[in-house]
């Protein structure tokens, strides 16, 4: 790829990265990542446990630096990253409210931010006595509150059953709209995605496979099994892998070629 | 009686005020193990100071900045937890800090002084240098307050969210340092900790954000310097551990009085 047709791909994408490889103590935590994100785009990344996919959304956050490869954010891009928990001990007196204003002082902005979010009734409430759900809107109010350009949900149905993945993934998607922001987010399920992304990369130390998401009404299996208010929210998508992994992770049968992110 | 107590009651009052953040932090952040270990390492700074005839405190905060930086250092470059550093680090400093102290002409070394505190003989020229830390950190802490807070909540948000969490690490790191200095007039390397964590876990229990529990700490820890003070006057008892022990009261007060509040709430 040159340099030209590089630059023509950035007009319209928030986040570039190009060969991204991280090793830890040796051991290669992902190899070789190739995605572009563009505007308003959802992309969801997918793959089994110790894939590398906290690690890819840590170095996208900036938390850690890759050992060899290059990621290129469109210049002053603002990314909201929503972790997956916080690290606040219980010895810390904090309310919501408080929690939030750390990031905007202004109390109409949180207001409405929560308000966006579901939670508006929490704003009192201390941050420690949350349930996994609610912290979780909670934490997606503080990341809408950056106003960002790009936001980074890892796992962010953790704990949550399908019909409160399904009012999420109506969430996100309907802040997409209002806000006209990209979503990157991980997901713990192999097979079931948010109904509007744009795009899925499975992951497995490097990118397996990648491609679109298909409606559930295509599966009448999981159309039982969710019903019919639930399914409107997620999609199925079917990997294409063209080799599979030996007990040490690595490509043993690749006739095909993989198809990597070019 | 009034004028022997007033330097006393004023380095206590000054060295409570910085405690209480600082305190808090300590409680937030667990690092009550990193308090101990600077702690340790003060007597080492005695050790320096008393060699080369600086302040104790600034031989107290060099030290205490040394061992600090030693650490982040260590903790970047080996695979050990941190658990096993401080340990390190703490009671080697210390063993180091005896050993010379022993060395030096006995006359002028009251070890006792400085293992438990001497409230009672400090003199004017340290409550200006105390004055003069407790007002800088005092800055220090407004100036980062926000920050700080927000690596206390998480450290992976405030660094996404483009605070350099290395560096405010390192600030705090240095502020505790200078609370060690001066409270060791106080309480003594022993119990510096204690002066730490005890106001700060009784605020704890009173209080619903993490600016009321600060100042609060602060508030506890100045009414334990003063009844430390009045007690050890009145009882003959060593200050240091009377501070404390105030701090202990007062912290038992607290959670009972939480505990009863809470339990009135369930009917």
């Amino acid at each position: 790829m040159n340099r030209s047709a590089m630059n023509n791909l950035t007009n319209n994408s928030l986040l570039e990265v190009h060969n991204l490889s991280f090793v830890d103590q040796g051991r290669e935590i992902i190899r070789n990542i190739s995605l572009t994100i563009a505007e308003r785009e959802i992309t969801t990344v997918i793959g089994p446990n110790g894939a590398g996919k906290s690690t890819l959304m840590k170095i996208i956050c900036g938390l850690l630096t890759p050992s060899s490869g290059h990621i290129h954010k469109k210049p002053q891009l603002r990314i909201g990253y929503m972790p997956q928990r916080l690290q606040l001990a219980s010895s810390m007196p904090l309310k919501v409210s408080r929690f939030l204003s750390l990031a905007d002082s202004n109390k109409k902005a949180r207001q409405a931010a929560l308000e966006k979010t579901g939670v508006a009734h929490l704003n009192g409430a201390s941050m420690q006595t949350l349930s996994g759900g609610e912290l979780q809107r909670v934490l997606l109010a503080r990341a809408l509150l950056r106003k960002p350009d790009l936001l980074v949900l890892d796992e962010p149905l953790q704990g949550v059953d399908i019909n409160g993945q399904a009012a999420l993934y109506r969430l996100i998607a309907a802040l997409r709209d209002e806000q006209d922001c990209a979503v990157l987010m991980v997901s713990h399920d192999l097979h079931l995605v948010m109904a509007q992304t744009d795009k899925v990369l499975c992951l497995n130390q490097h990118i397996c496979c990648h491609g679109e998401p298909e409606s559930v009404s295509k599966h009448p299996e999981y159309l039982k099994l969710f019903g019919k208010q639930v399914a409107e929210d997620v999609a199925v998508y079917t990997h294409h892998h063209d080799h599979h992994h030996d007990m040490h992770g690595d490509v043993v049968h690749c006739d095909a070629g993989c198809k990597h992110d070019d | 009686m009034i004028d022997l107590l007033l330097l006393p009651a004023l380095v206590g009052i000054l060295v409570a005020l910085v405690a209480g953040p600082l305190g808090s932090f300590t409680v937030w952040r667990g690092m009550a193990y990193l308090g101990d270990t600077l702690a340790h390492s003060a007597l080492l700074g005695v050790a320096a100071a008393l060699m080369f005839h600086w302040n104790i405190q600034i031989g107290i905060l060099f030290c205490c900045i040394v061992i600090a930086l030693l650490l982040l250092a260590l903790q970047s470059n080996t695979r050990m937890s941190s658990d096993s550093l401080l340990g390190i680090l703490s009671h080697s400093s210390l063993a180091l800090g005896l050993v010379v102290v022993s060395v030096l002409p006995s006359q002028r070394v009251d070890l006792y002084a400085y293992l438990f505190g001497d409230l009672l003989m400090v003199n004017l020229q340290d409550v200006f240098v105390i004055a003069a830390l407790v007002l800088l950190s005092l800055g220090l802490l407004i100036f980062f307050w926000r920050k700080l807070l927000m690596i206390s909540i998480d450290e992976e948000l405030a660094q996404a969210e483009g605070l350099n969490v290395r560096a405010l690490k390192i600030v705090l790191i240095i502020l505790l340092a200078t609370v060690i200095a001066v409270a060791m007039k106080t309480v003594g390397i022993l119990l510096i900790t204690a002066l730490l964590i005890i106001p700060a876990a009784a605020a704890q229990q009173l209080t619903r954000s993490p600016e009321a529990m600060a100042l609060f700490a602060s508030f506890c820890g100045i009414l334990c310097v003063i009844g430390g003070l009045l007690a050890s006057a009145w009882l003959d008892t060593p200050t240091g551990p009377s501070i404390v022990l105030c701090a202990a009261m007062l912290f038992s007060g607290a959670f009972i009085l939480k505990s009863l509040a809470r339990n009135k709430n369930k009917f």
